[in-house]
């Protein structure tokens, strides 16, 4: 039984035909993970959807903008999650609160609030909670200024008390010398010691 | 097994009274007997715990779902490290584990510490057993016995949380409860030495390597803390200001004053109260810490679930601190300093201030951390008090403690001359200058950052002084070739050129830290084939083009795979891959999901920045991707900081190094006043 030289031909043709697409088309470093299930076609639609985790809407320009990132970042999300809605809407993708407090900020924002507004609004409408920090003022301005007080004072304090044991000091004979017996020699010896150690 | 587990839970709390009854009694004093009755105790209790704890192991390890803890942290499919692991994720599980390995080291301290301070380990002993009985205590009677059973037996475990699954997970929480843990034995020796009023330095040379091992174990645990925050979470950054991540900062801030001021009290005999509150202070920190874990009173990401436990941690809290500071007060006299400060221009006052910087530091966190109870109790009004609060507050006085750390080292001891100053000080001072020069003239105006990197420049030169003088004396005195000397210079001198290595970790960090201001972040949907770009602070344009999202099944999980192809300037850098996971059990024969899905993130490091790559999720279904890309400059750099911590902590507590008799050398020099043979006064 004889081969027809033109299916020989054709299939040649063939592997060459796929060979050239395979070199024309630039492969990625690294091949993508095999896909192992089944559903994914050419129109790009996943399998299982549902195992991609929620839904999300498109990033849009105002996603990126800077300010309302800033005025985001000062506001907690009320989640529970103890981040900032900008952190957690970026972040935690299962929470549903911080993506509705994003879009409430883009609101205010869009009737032409600024961010102290925003955060003012977020304020009355969910209490002081929705800051991430507490405003430096009335009982608030004593978490903000304690610290500083408390080690400027101590730092204060030691100077003063360390200053009046140096005059004690500096009056009295020191105490803790002890007088030894040595030869000048022995003394060079320790002297050069010294001076080697602290050298060091 | 439950049931072994459960016998040696008691026979541990029995025999742990016991130990700690007759330790605090002190009629082992007139009876040797007795002493080794207290010591045997503590090796007991270890047995017992090593049997629990095996107990518990093999529970979880044979799947015995029966165990309610069992059940709650792990599942058929969850692989074998992580069930393992699972030893500790939960609140059960994690009391048995600090108990034990408190036992561990409650019998080494036994075992290792020198005969010369035997008069102390009954009294140690009985701090110790006090402390394991409490964590048994509550195991026992409060509802949270990790040998509980249910009243069936499920066919498969809930599974452990998806972030719980990274191997930082493995090795963070064994860490940082390895350093909580072992502060337990330096309180224990404190506790002793007031108790046996025997306050000369010998407890300070008993527990030496103990506040390194344990600041060690605290370092690597907070550093592998935001390695896993980092790699796991997502949100692109690894320190947030959470109540639990300060809490495990709080008892490394004052065990790092107290390493400090611990050479004061050895070389000058001075600060001996100070030395004893702060070692006391690191305990009820720790203790503190595992209160705010667990008991739910202050929000946290990384909380156990809220449960009563914490209230008895709390009283805990209250009891330990006022017997503690009860017994530093009634023996106060005893611990007067042996001399005085003799000039403020001298390394005491520096370090007098490093430490006022740390335990400053540690206080305005604890005030942040406790603003939100404090504030609602004053006011009324619950608040938030986030990262913002704690970088205004804390960002001063940490470039203030960096400065320190190049100061420090440049003074001399006792009191510094102008001239000791002036050659002291020219050369760190004009490496800071050089490097806030060279910042500005490459465009930086960031103030924050600039200032930041100015001190680092000064410090870097600090240190590099400071080897460099060393290596170059030694070369010279021995006629050692350059690499021999500085081998030399550290081996000899470990606990001081390994301190300079921690420093060096230190300003690593703060370099390291210092990137975040530039960092650059943007969100962006792509369909397959389509790109963004990103520039870089350093100059570089990223390009990011986004090639397709695949679905596999792997291990216990779904895994949605969205792949990026990334290049810099035009030249390709490769692919890189960011994942939805949806984890399952198996209940039956079906997969039922598990958790919410988990995302892993997708980072390519190199030593300018991580590109971070988090895939946000799908467009209805498609393969239209949600990604969000963010520049991170240094981020290696932290953990490269973190190696050269802990290396420099290995090389300061390595055994051996000083020749024989140059502690006591150094510390004659400093006692004795030099007065040749015939000129006495």
């Amino acid at each position: 039984m004889s081969a027809d030289p033109r299916s020989r031909r054709a299939f040649l043709g063939g592997c060459a035909a796929l060979v050239a697409a395979a070199a024309a088309r630039r492969l990625p470093a690294q091949a993508p993970v095999p896909d192992s299930l089944s559903g994914r076609g050419t129109t790009g639609s996943l399998g299982s959807p549902s195992m991609a985790g929620r839904p999300r809407d498109r990033s849009t320009s105002v996603d990126n903008d800077a300010e309302i990132q800033a005025i985001e970042k000062r506001l907690r999300c009320t989640c529970g999650c103890t981040l900032d809605v900008y952190t957690c809407r970026t972040t935690d993708f299962s929470c549903t609160y911080s993506p509705e407090l994003h879009k409430e900020v883009l609101a205010l924002r869009a009737d032409g609030l600024d961010g102290d507004a925003i955060v003012a609004e977020f304020v009355r409408k969910y209490g002081e909670q929705a800051r991430m920090a507490p405003p430096a003022e009335g009982f608030n301005l004593a978490g903000y200024l304690l610290p500083g007080v408390v080690v400027t004072g101590l730092g204060g304090t030691l100077l003063w008390v360390l200053g009046r044991r140096r005059e004690r000091v500096a009056t009295g004979a020191p105490a803790a010398a002890a007088a030894v017996r040595a030869t000048p020699e022995e003394l060079a010896e320790l002297e050069r010691a010294l001076a080697e150690d602290e050298a060091r | 097994m439950t049931f072994l587990g459960q016998f040696a839970l008691w026979a541990a709390l029995l025999l742990g009274c016991w130990g700690a009854v007759i330790g605090f009694s002190g009629r082992w004093r007139s009876r040797p007997d007795l002493a080794l009755t207290v010591t045997r105790s503590v090796h007991a209790v270890l047995l017992a715990l090593a049997v629990a704890s095996i107990a518990l192991w093999k529970g979880l390890l044979a799947h015995d779902f029966n165990i309610q803890y069992v059940w709650a942290y792990t599942s058929r499919n969850l692989p074998t490290p992580y069930v393992v692991a699972a030893f500790w994720a939960g609140q059960k599980g994690s009391l048995l584990f600090w108990a034990a390995v408190l036992a561990l080291f409650a019998s080494l301290a036994q075992f290792l510490t020198s005969r010369r301070h035997a008069p102390l380990l009954p009294y140690v002993a009985a701090v110790t057993q006090s402390v394991v009985v409490f964590f048994v205590g509550v195991m026992l009677f409060s509802g949270e016995n990790p040998f509980g059973r249910l009243d069936f037996t499920p066919p498969d475990g809930r599974g452990l949380n998806p972030q719980l699954q990274n191997v930082g997970m493995v090795i963070h929480p064994p860490m940082l409860y390895l350093g909580y843990i072992s502060i337990t034995i330096p309180f224990a020796f404190a506790i002793a030495a007031l108790l046996a009023r025997r306050l000369d330095t010998g407890w300070l040379h008993a527990i030496r390597k103990w506040t390194l091992v344990s600041w060690l174990f605290l370092s690597i645990g907070i550093t592998l803390g935001m390695w896993w925050a980092y790699v796991e979470l997502g949100w692109g950054g690894y320190w947030g200001w959470d109540p639990v991540e300060n809490a495990s900062l709080l008892p490394w801030l004052t065990m790092t004053a107290f390493l400090h001021s611990v050479m004061i009290q050895e070389k000058r005999g001075m600060l001996k109260r100070w030395n004893l509150g702060l070692i006391v202070g690191t305990f009820l920190l720790s203790i503190f810490g595992t209160f705010i874990t667990r008991s739910g009173v202050i929000a946290s990401v990384h909380s156990f679930t809220q449960s009563s436990v914490g209230y008895f941690f709390l009283g805990f809290l209250v009891v330990c601190g006022a017997a503690a500071f009860t017994l530093l007060y009634t023996r106060w006299s005893a611990l007067a300093a042996d001399v005085q400060l003799e000039s403020m221009l001298s390394r005491e006052a520096a370090f007098l201030f490093n430490n006022l910087i740390l335990v400053g530091i540690a206080f305005s966190v604890l005030w942040g951390t406790l603003f939100p109870i404090l504030s609602e109790l004053v006011q009324g009004d619950k608040i938030t008090v986030g990262p913002p609060f704690f970088n205004r507050v804390n960002i001063p006085l940490g470039l203030l403690l960096l400065a320190l750390t190049g100061i420090g080292p440049l003074i001399a001891w006792r009191k510094a001359s102008r001239a000791n100053l002036r050659r002291q000080f020219t050369a760190p001072l004009s490496a800071g200058l050089l490097t806030a020069l060279a910042l500005i003239a490459a465009g930086m105006r960031n103030w924050y950052a600039l200032v930041a990197l100015a001190i680092a420049g000064f410090v870097a030169g600090t240190i590099t002084q400071e080897f460099w003088r060393g290596t170059r004396a030694r070369g010279r005195m021995h006629g050692e070739a350059w690499p021999v000397a500085f081998g030399r210079l550290v081996a000899r001198n470990r606990r001081r050129y390994g301190g300079y290595l921690v420093h060096a970790g230190i300003l690593i960090y703060f370099v390291a830290f210092t990137g975040m201001a530039f960092k650059r972040e943007r969100a962006a949907t792509l369909t397959p084939g389509q790109s963004i770009e990103l520039a870089s602070p350093y100059g570089h344009t990223y390009r990011f083009t986004h090639l397709g999202v695949s679905q596999y099944k792997d291990l216990n999980r779904f895994v949605t795979a969205a792949t990026v192809r990334v290049e810099r300037d035009g030249a390709p850098l490769g692919v890189m891959t960011s994942e939805k996971r949806q984890h399952f059990t198996i209940q039956g024969t079906e997969e039922v999901s598990s958790f919410e899905p988990s995302t892993e993130v997708a980072i390519r490091s190199d030593l300018r920045e991580d590109l971070f790559i988090v895939f946000t999720g799908v467009i209805g279904g498609t393969e239209e991707a949600d990604y969000r890309f963010t520049i991170n400059p240094l981020v290696w750099w932290v953990w490269f900081g973190g190696v050269v911590l802990v290396a420099g902590g290995l090389v300061t507590m390595w055994p051996g190094g000083a020749p024989l008799g140059a502690p006591r050398r150094a510390q004659a020099g400093y006692g004795v006043s030099l007065v040749g043979v015939g000129d006495e006064r």
